[in-house]
């Protein structure tokens, strides 16, 4: 397949708006190839979207949509001779997931966090995702051997042990949420800052992150540990997140990627000593990254309007239940973790919320490099993904945003920069925000780029950049984000002219990693007597089947 | 051959630990699983072969023939009920799920007639849980409310609640509570610390007379509630209040009785009041042990966990309207499908009435009565026993039942398959 004629962005190679045709074989982007012919003529062309952080399946989205049924009611889309029925606009059935993916150019999304023991049912949801490629980060920040081996300084064992879960959960990276915190939420307590010890484990949030940040890198692995911060959500919580930061500097990464990724940092830019005083702490965070190199972020950027939160950090979504008087689902999780779902409305109104708008913007626009700062709404957290294009657009022109803030509580003008930031991003930074980055934070080698042997996924927008003017034309701008003209996942074009013309299977990412044998069996040791005694399972039912991942990409790390 | 850590097919406890022997592709020893789950796994009595209902009589035919008619009731009906379930696993879900939309149906599980108010609960307020073994790693207050473990889910209090230990729980019995709240003795009520015998039809005036007591208004009660004393609810709420883990389990006893989702509604809420109290979690005692797996599936594949129509082409679900029972009782359903249940035994006479008088087309490894019923009778493979394939535990825990034996039957999923090529062949025709 040849798509001739773009307009080309693809930061990683280096390629800034050029013409060029792209080749297309075997699913891969090649030197030259013959077949079909893609027409492209000066339209915008970017390689498929990437997304490095959202919630799209487990237990706790599936929690949210049985808890929402009226959610499910505001997204219907019926059923096709191609296409399985859709639902729901903030927890959407498998099917709208993929295809909504899709018609917005996206070709791959990982799944923000799963906890091992209950990965069986990731992976389930995950199989009926169709099209996209993903993966799912496992999540570590509670874990008993994790706490005991961070207790006894055992980074080995540690190391060993993350391997094995890994391997266990089918996952790709080492997820840290709240970290002790999932403990402590056990007996209904939480920590309170990194050096608050985790109740009966004698450690503390600042050695459980910095235990497994040394073990990611020990591993080698692809992606960096991918952290949700302690006090996430709290006014003044921007001190937390700037120590968590400094606390892993001196440790250094084994790969060409950041040795740490905060993930939604909206969240976690808060200032203030309480909701009354709350305010933006973005410029101090953008500050942090235009000076340091070690770390990345992503946005977790803010929607008006319905969102349904879930996250590991149990706790927090006790609280957000409290303060609201929404509706609450808990789950804790034997040995692992906790986690929660509550939905919630957030309003133009609200003086909390249109400042937690303008700081997932501010955090974007202030900091300099757009390396470092992924495009994410935290799906379903800040809200649906559906609304990416919204949020580019938002980048693009001031224009936008001052007709936005104009409708906000007039706080956002005081509690905040945004107002006085000129900036506007153009479609270098974007192609780099919502693929070269996030490929790169996850070590995906082969996506978000359109480099000889990368894979072929293009998305190609109705959009001519030679002739649209994104700071004005926001609105087309943000129509032809939402229904791109061509998405070629694997080399096949799965949507032409918004809609799905095709529905292959996606492909799931998950990391091998190898271990010394004298760890792995110290390891086993520890298992054999956690399953005897505290696990409700059997180890040998605890790892997730092959049947579970069917069309695997297996990504080899490790020490040996 | 020994076949180690066999998931037990039978109840919501979905024990892990089962040991079997085999000989010869026969299972001749089942070791750990209480009585029901052993004879579960042991099997009996099987339907022969496919039969189709000819002049009044069932007479054997083949699979052919048998999907071929299964397939000609469920596409000419306006409305075809897709009903059952709860016996097989999440990989026959996701058939029959994809059954209903080509066919326009209406899919609804065993859940209807257990724990369907329970989930409407969930709806309205969310649901503070977690797994098993939290419960049992944790837990030192432990409530059973219309819920009688001793008989349904026989190893619940050895594996997860009140009889084993855990890190936090190192005492075991002896130091953890247990309260049974029923309308009688029970076998689990006698072990219990605290016994309320509650008059039928009042769960909803207690639990709202602990919510006071807890709220800290119990001042306003009277000195009775519905036959209890104060100082019995005072000591109960006490109690709860002074866990430092409480769970609270909760069987049909009260999503069926008087009040049905309004007294779950209310339970969920003196479980979330507690927790500003201290750490408490609430979970349904499900009842067969994949109904919470086809409430996952259906879930994500449509967006609702249950009772789901597909005659707009999109799914809608509106329970009181779309549940099993009221497709029936309203005679709209004019065909259905039963696959690993028997509504027959389970739904309410004048439903089963209707059931009788329309063409039913049953898929079970087992005869049961809705075999009397049904025009088109399709034997399968035991899930669990004979066919691998994932269900959901009732803390919603997923894990892959194994296949012990060799059976010469079609697993539910290759026999709803069989139908839905059948189907598509109709639509093609047309
Ligand atoms: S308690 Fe339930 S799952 Fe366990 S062996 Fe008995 S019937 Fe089977
Ligand atoms: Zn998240």
């Amino acid at each position: 397949m040849i798509i001739k004629g773009g307009i080309v962005y693809d930061p990683t190679n280096g390629i800034f708006g050029e013409e060029m045709d792209i080749f297309l074989e075997k699913g891969k982007v090649v030197e030259e190839a013959k077949g079909k012919e893609i027409d492209a003529r000066g339209l915008l062309v970017m390689p498929g979207g990437v997304d490095a952080h959202a919630h799209v399946a487990g237990t706790k989205v599936n929690t949210g949509r049985i808890m929402r049924p009226e959610d499910a009611r505001s997204g219907l889309e019926p059923k096709t001779k191609l296409l399985r029925p859709c639902t729901g606009y903030t927890v959407p059935n498998c099917y709208a997931i993929g295809y909504r993916y899709a018609r917005m150019g996206y070709t791959t999304v990982f799944e923000a966090a799963t906890p091992i023991i209950e990965s069986r049912h990731t992976h389930e949801e995950l199989e009926e995702i169709p099209i996209v490629d993903k993966g799912a980060l496992t999540l570590f920040g509670s874990n008993w051997e994790v706490l005991e081996c961070v207790r006894d300084d055992d980074l080995d064992k540690l190391a060993a042990y993350v391997a094995w879960g890994l391997r266990a959960s089918r996952g790709y990276g080492v997820k840290v949420v709240n970290p002790g915190g999932g403990e402590a939420w056990g007996f209904g307590t939480n920590v309170k800052g990194l050096d608050d010890p985790v109740p009966n484990f004698d450690t503390t949030p600042r050695e459980i992150i910095r235990g497994l940040v040394k073990a990611n890198e020990m591993l080698n692995l692809p992606h960096s540990v991918h952290l949700h911060t302690n006090n996430l959500g709290k006014p003044g919580n921007y001190t937390t997140v700037l120590d968590t930061m400094d606390t892993v500097k001196d440790i250094t990464s084994t790969r060409d990627r950041q040795v740490l990724h905060v993930t939604h940092m909206q969240f976690s830019s808060y200032g203030g000593t309480g909701w009354r005083d709350f305010e933006s702490e973005a410029p101090q965070i953008a500050e942090y990254f235009n000076r340091n190199d070690h770390v990345t972020m992503d946005m977790g950027q803010m929607i008006f309007g319905n969102a349904t939160t879930m996250t590991a950090d149990g706790p927090l979504e006790y609280n957000n239940a409290r303060l609201l008087h929404a509706k609450w689902s808990n789950h804790d999780i034997e040995l692992e973790d906790s986690s929660g779902v509550v939905p919630l409305v957030y309003g133009r109104k609200m003086p909390v919320n249109a400042i937690q708008w303008a700081i997932g913007l501010e955090l974007a626009l202030l900091t300099e490099s757009p390396w470092k700062t992924l495009l994410t709404t935290d799906h379903p957290n800040g809200g649906p993904f559906v609304n990416y294009p919204e949020v580019i657009t938002l980048l693009m022109s001031k224009a936008k945003r001052e007709e936005e803030m104009a409708t906000l509580h007039e706080l956002v003008a005081k509690r905040t920069v945004l107002p006085t930031i000129e900036r506007e991003l153009d479609w270098g930074d974007i192609a780099v925000m919502t693929r070269a980055a996030p490929a790169k934070v996850l070590g995906l080698a082969e996506k978000g780029h359109l480099g000889v042997g990368a894979d072929a996924d293009v998305t190609v927008y109705d959009l001519r950049p030679e002739k649209i003017d994104p700071a004005r034309d926001h609105k087309r701008v943000k129509e032809a984000l939402g229904r791109v003209k061509y998405t070629i996942k694997g080399g096949e074009v799965v949507v032409r002219d918004g809609e799905i013309v095709a529905v292959p299977r996606g492909r799931t990412y998950w990391v091998d990693a190898s271990v010394p044998e004298k760890d792995a069996e110290r390891v086993q040791v520890d298992l054999v007597e956690k399953f005897e005694k505290y696990y409700s399972i059997q180890k040998s039912n605890y790892m997730v089947q092959d049947a579970y991942v069917t069309d695997p990409v297996v990504v080899k790390a490790g020490v040996i | 051959m020994i076949v180690e850590d066999v998931i037990c097919p039978f109840c919501g406890c979905l024990c892990d630990d089962i040991r079997v022997e085999v000989e010869d592709n026969k299972i001749t020893k089942v070791n750990r699983a209480c009585r029901l789950g052993a004879s579960k796994i042991r099997g009996h009595e099987r339907i022969k072969a496919p039969m189709v209902r000819e002049d009044g009589e069932l007479v054997e035919t083949s699979y052919e023939e048998a999907y071929q008619r299964a397939a000609q009731i469920l596409y000419q009906a306006k409305r075809p009920l897709l009903y059952g379930w709860c016996s097989t696993v999440c990989e026959a879900h996701k058939k029959g799920i994809l059954l209903a939309e080509e066919v326009g149906g209406v899919i609804d599980s065993t859940a209807t007639v257990c724990h369907g108010p329970s989930i409407i609960g969930i709806e309205e307020k969310g649901l503070a849980g977690a797994t098993l073994g939290q419960v049992k790693n944790r837990a030192d207050l432990i409530v059973f409310w219309g819920s009688n473990p001793a008989e349904a889910h026989p190893r619940h209090s050895l594996r997860y609640s009140t009889n084993v230990r855990g890190k936090f729980t190192e005492g075991g019995r002896s130091e953890k509570k247990m309260i049974v709240v029923d309308v009688r003795k029970t076998r689990s009520s006698r072990n219990a610390d605290k016994f309320l015998r509650i008059r039928p039809g009042t769960d909803y005036e207690v639990i709202s007379a602990l919510r006071m007591i807890v709220g800290g208004n119990g001042d306003l009660l009277p000195e009775r509630v519905a036959g209890i004393s104060k100082d019995d609810l005072v000591d109960m709420a006490e109690m709860m209040k002074a866990a430092r883990f409480g769970a609270f389990f909760f069987g049909l006893g009260l999503t069926h009785s008087r009040g049905s989702y309004k007294n779950i509604d209310n339970s969920l809420s003196l479980v979330n009041e507690l927790n500003s109290h201290t750490k408490f979690m609430i979970m349904p005692m499900r009842g067969h042990y994949n109904v919470g797996g086809f409430g996952q599936v259906c879930a994500w594949e449509t967006g609702y966990p249950m009772a789901v129509d597909f005659s707009r082409g999109i799914p809608y679900f509106n329970p009181g309207e779309t549940a099993a029972c009221d497709v029936l009782a309203n005679g709209e359903a004019d065909a259905a499908l039963v696959v690993a249940a028997d509504p027959a035994s389970n739904f309410p006479w004048s439903v089963v009435e209707k059931l009788a008088e329309i063409p039913v087309v049953q898929i079970d490894p087992f005869e049961n009565p809705t075999t009397l019923i049904s025009d088109v009778v399709i034997p399968s493979a035991v899930a669990g026993v004979e066919v691998e394939g994932t269900a959901y535990r009732m803390d919603g825990l997923p894990l892959r039942m194994k296949k012990l034996v060799t059976s010469s039957y079609p697993s539910d999923e290759e026999v709803l398959d069989g139908i839905i090529k059948e189907v598509r062949r109709l639509g093609d025709d047309n």
